[in-house]
């Protein structure tokens, strides 16, 4: 084996290759091998080093010194400091102490990590690394010690329930697809993570995809299948090669294929990309896109597990479903049962956005409070303003306000308070967002991603959108609530899809909440939130305006005038309201009315 | 547009057909792999092109049916496939919310203006198209382009006319 005196593992998360990691690695290997170091010094592509917010990052080994923002002009200089000199350059050092992932990064206070046990802790290109950390040991005791009854049975006993969303329970879900009639039949992995902001399994495909590939082949084996689709978005160009990279690994020594670990068990995978479509999350949407079709939902029943690609039977679960079997067959259902609610068990990974500390990629036991999340996971509200809402479940989710920070985050407890667990997407908001422009921004997206298939959902998210545009611009009228209230009703009740019925859902929970708010834009003209353009006006303030002129000069539409040194004055008239001048006021002197 | 049209002519449309089926397969399952194949290397499907897959991949003999017009509707129903030409380099802006509170706004005002483009359009040259693309799930490095398969991160207004000027 080669030895080298010293290793540079590079970050290549999409984060650091947006920021130039490919041309930065490209020069490290041609400097290194010009400077005749390429036998002494091995370049490792890696992934999640640190925060990635800094740009492209990498970590050399056995010193362990951490370099941040090296670009490939940084290249020559480095390579001749470091590993010519043996000096450690502390322009690009960031501190061994301080590496913070403001992504994921080590397990934040609360945290349990098991569907994220492996992100960033092993090198997700090299299989080695997953078997190491029991990676396929539990496909093992599937294929050695147990019937396909017994896997159903201990994760029927586990408490799984499929982490897409509607959280039907896994076990059972296998059942009733090994008990339906028909062959070939098929497993496939959702990978069309399509919310806004929720990036959970992209982090799972990209860092541990063996985990999801194990899953599959386990549930291959539970159902009686011996072939699997993973359909994952073509947005995610990373996780699409990653997985076949894994794929092609897992072949290679057997665990994938013909006579798997040289059992009479055959099982392969196949990645199946997307062309950009929301619907396609809707797992009769993805079938019909896998089966080259337009991806358009069809009424259940027939259900997938009776008639699903093909028209044979099929299992369809998310890839955070597929990541915990390996780990539930290897420690047991009790195991797995110890953590949650009595009727949600295990942990759910969260993508964290929004007026809150720490953002990013978490993962909680189930059962645990949404203050707790908030307040000590995510670490609080920004800048300690007041928590408003917090919207959970992505565009088909509600928002929910201070009274429901106790409940705890499990299926039953968000439904009934008008959210949903969806994906994991968790929107956290401050006092200065306003609900009803929140909800215009939910029925934008959702309305643009209806695929056409179905009146209700079609003509309906537009009506809607149309109503909470009106009422943003200040144009609401009496009445208006009542007429919301009642489509809302129509959309959710005669859609033929999930997205469809659960698209009124930020509409519907913030009427219900933060009703107040919707007649104060309708019947006073006003937005509490000061944040709908048309509602709002700004001015400066006699007092503290010092006349330095920055609003002036920042404003693009030049609305400001004013002498050096004397009061400014905004024009309404010519003012688009985008609130620079506020922001880059020194003296708080803009204010909005 | 006489640019791209004249690009489209000279391109053996039977030849990418039929490498995109080598690559992915001709049954019905590789359909949208392929036509992704063929809107990559032309920029957009053309009905020739469309004519063309039908032509390669019909074959009852294999069971696998496909007439032209379901092709049509795939790709008139998928984002990334595009029945009319788009630009030698496709400019897509992510809309999402974690972009959009992050500067997203000003970047695609400074991305209209410096290509004098509205959402969708191409620009009379035939080299720009701009279109904004849903989530690409790099969130913490908000706000987020892509320019045919480069992503650029943390993108100021400032910046876009730096970044646009590297292809030509």
């Amino acid at each position: 084996m080669a030895f080298f005196r010293s290793h540079v593992l590079v970050c290549v998360d999409p984060e650091c290759l947006a920021k130039g990691a490919h041309a930065m690695l490209d020069a490290l290997q041609d400097e290194l091998v010009s400077q005749g170091l390429i036998d002494e010094i091995q370049v490792l592509e890696t992934s999640r080093i640190g925060s990635c917010a800094d740009g492209p990052e990498m970590m050399v080994y056995p010193e362990g010194i951490h370099y941040v923002g090296v670009t490939e002009d940084d290249i020559p200089y480095l390579v001749e400091e470091h590993f010519l000199k043996g000096r450690v350059v502390p322009k690009f050092q960031k501190s061994i102490v301080a590496v913070v992932d403001e992504e994921l990064g080590p397990a934040k206070p609360k945290e349990v990590r098991v569907v994220l046990r492996n992100c960033g802790q092993i090198d997700p290109e090299n299989i080695e690394d997953y078997i190491a950390e029991d990676g396929y040991a539990a496909l093992a005791k599937v294929l050695g010690d147990m019937q396909p009854e017994q896997v159903i049975d201990e994760v029927t006993r586990s408490g799984l329930r499929g982490r897409g969303g509607a959280g039907f329970s896994t076990g059972k879900k296998w059942q009733f697809c090994r008990n339906s009639a028909g062959t070939p039949k098929y497993i496939i992995c959702n990978a069309d993570e399509g919310d806004p902001g929720a990036f959970m399994n992209r982090r799972v495909l990209e860092g541990d995809p063996h985990s999801v590939l194990e899953g599959m082949i386990i549930a291959g084996y539970a159902i009686g299948a011996n072939w699997g689709y993973v359909y994952c978005r073509a947005e995610y160009p990373l996780a699409v090669r990653t997985l076949n990279l894994a794929i092609r690994q897992a072949r290679d020594l057997g665990l994938l294929g013909e006579n798997i670990m040289g059992t009479n068990y055959s099982f392969d995978i196949e990645v199946r990309q997307g062309a950009g479509a929301f619907v396609c999350g809707e797992e009769t949407a993805l079938i019909a896109s896998i089966e080259g079709k337009r991806g358009e939902p069809r009424p259940r029943p027939p259900f997938p597990a009776v008639q699903g690609v093909w028209g044979k039977p099929t299992n369809n679960n998310n890839v955070e479903t597929y990541a915990n079997i390996p780990q539930i067959i290897l420690k047991g259902a009790d195991w797995f049962a110890s953590m949650g609610t009595e009727k949600s068990k295990g942990t759910k990974t969260f993508a964290i956005g929004g007026d809150v500390n720490h953002t990013g990629l978490i993962e909680v036991p189930l059962g645990i409070t949404l203050r707790e999340v908030i307040y000590d996971v995510a670490g609080g509200i920004k800048d300690n303003k007041p928590f408003k809402a917090v919207q959970i479940g992505g565009p088909m989710g509600g928002c929910l306000p201070e009274k429901y920070l106790d409940e705890k985050i499990d299926y039953e407890s968000l439904n009934a308070a008008g959210a949903m667990m969806g994906s994991g997407g968790m929107i956290i908001m401050d006092d200065e967002t306003c609900m009803v422009d929140i909800a215009r921004f939910f029925m934008d997206f959702t309305q643009d991603e209806s695929c056409g298939k179905c009146t209700p959902c079609r003509v309906g998210t537009r009506r809607i959108l149309e109503m909470l545009q009106r009422i943003c611009d200040g144009e609401g009228e009496p009445g208006d609530i009542e007429k919301l209230e009642e489509l809302c009703q129509q959309v959710q009740q005669n859609s033929l899809c999930g997205l469809g019925q659960g698209a009124p859902n930020p509409v519907v929970s913030t009427l219900k909440q933060f009703r107040s708010e919707y007649e104060a834009h309708i019947y006073e003209k006003r937005c509490p939130a000061k944040v709908c353009r048309k509602l709002i006006h700004y001015s400066i303030l006699e007092g503290p305006c010092t006349g330095c002129t920055v609003c002036a000069r920042n404003c693009p539409v030049n609305a400001i005038s004013g002498e050096r040194r004397h009061l400014h004055v905004i024009d309404p008239d010519i003012c688009i309201r985008c609130g620079i001048c506020k922001q880059v006021c020194n003296f708080n002197a803009v204010a909005v009315s | 547009m006489d640019v791209t049209k004249n690009r489209i002519e000279d391109r053996n449309i039977p030849e990418i057909v039929k490498a995109a089926i080598e690559k992915h397969g001709n049954g019905r399952d590789a359909l949208i792999p392929v036509l992704s194949e063929i809107n990559a290397a032309l920029g957009y499907i053309p009905a020739q092109a469309i004519a063309e897959v039908r032509r390669q991949v019909h074959d009852p003999s294999r069971q696998v049916y496909v007439n032209e017009s379901q092709l049509y509707s795939m790709v008139s129903f998928y984002q990334m496939l595009s029945t009319k030409p788009r630009g030698r380099h496709v400019v897509k802006f992510c809309e999402s919310a974690p972009c959009h509170v992050v500067g997203g706004r000003q970047v695609w005002q400074a991305l209209e203006d410096e290509l004098k483009l509205k959402n969708g359009e191409t620009s009379a040259d035939g080299k720009w198209s701009l279109v904004t693309t849903s989530c690409l799930g790099i969130c913490s490095v908000g706000p987020v382009i892509l320019i045919d398969e480069d992503v650029y991160g943390n993108v100021t207004p400032k910046e876009v006319s730096e970044i646009l000027a590297k292809y030509d």
